[in-house]
């Protein structure tokens, strides 16, 4: 965390799961497990893969997600790009999954990284207004974590 | 998402529009035409740049004779903030279902 003080734009969760994994992957990469705990969808554990996660619309949003498959390793790391609001007005964010063996179980780590590179480089700017958001996502990150 | 979030970054997603809101938080209130002698666009241009801040509640403008002054409104990064918030509550929510998933596979 302490790199990223001057510009944290990622989210991570973590958790370890009691189960092998092998079964983890399969719940990550299974079109149909997959739907069961994160929403309908087309995916295929292929790098290019067009796929939607499609979920209830919201006030605000379609409930679409638009994702491209990017990394495929077998059974530790799949990497998809992560898209709401359309493919060019939308915002685009990276999500990363790492599993690894660990005593009794699998550990999960999802990072979810942002934005795009241009709005990236809107943290560049050193003043009030961008310290002010900086301090405000630090803190947000902390109690997440 | 939240429309006001949406809103922010894509308003902030542009480098002009970055650059007009960087100026404004950082030297205070101004005019479009000081605003344009620093943005190396036209004037309508940078008109047109400030509407889309304004929408997203980044800036807010008065009206003095003929000259429209705008200035920042720092606050309304809050969305962006709130986004991690809100995907943070999202990704915890599925790993729990991912956690229920596993409990009833072979």
């Amino acid at each position: 965390m302490s790199n990223q003080a001057e510009c944290p734009r990622s989210l991570v969760i973590e958790r370890v799961f009691a189960h092998t994994q092998q079964k983890l992957w399969r719940a990550l990469t299974e079109s149909t497990l997959l739907a069961q705990w994160m929403m309908s969808n087309d995916f295929e554990p292929a790098v290019g893969k067009k796929f939607q996660f499609r979920s209830e619309p919201k006030p605000n949003w379609n409930g679409i997600v638009d994702c491209e498959v990017v990394l495929v390793d077998p059974i530790d790391r799949l990497t998809y790009n992560w898209g709401t609001g359309g493919a060019n007005s939308g915002l685009q964010w990276v999500v990363e999954w790492t599993l690894t063996p660990t005593m009794g179980g699998t550990h999960v780590r999802m990072e979810q990284s942002g934005f795009s590179p241009e709005q990236i480089a809107a943290y560049n700017g050193a003043n009030y207004g961008w310290h002010k958001m900086l301090g405000g996502l630090e803190r947000v990150i902390e109690e997440l974590a | 998402m939240p429309a006001a979030a949406d809103h922010v970054f894509k308003a902030l997603a542009d480098p002009t529009r970055r650059a007009l809101f960087e100026q404004l938080t950082r030297h205070g209130e101004q005019t479009v035409h000081a605003l344009t002698r620093h943005a190396g666009v036209s004037q309508p241009a940078v008109s047109k740049h400030l509407t889309v801040l304004k929408r997203a509640r980044l800036v807010k403008h008065r009206r003095e004779g003929r000259e429209t002054h705008y200035h920042a409104q720092p606050d309304a990064l809050a969305p962006m903030v709130n986004w991690l918030d809100l995907y943070g509550a999202f990704w915890r929510e599925r790993f729990d279902r991912l956690e229920s998933l596993l409990k009833r596979m072979n």
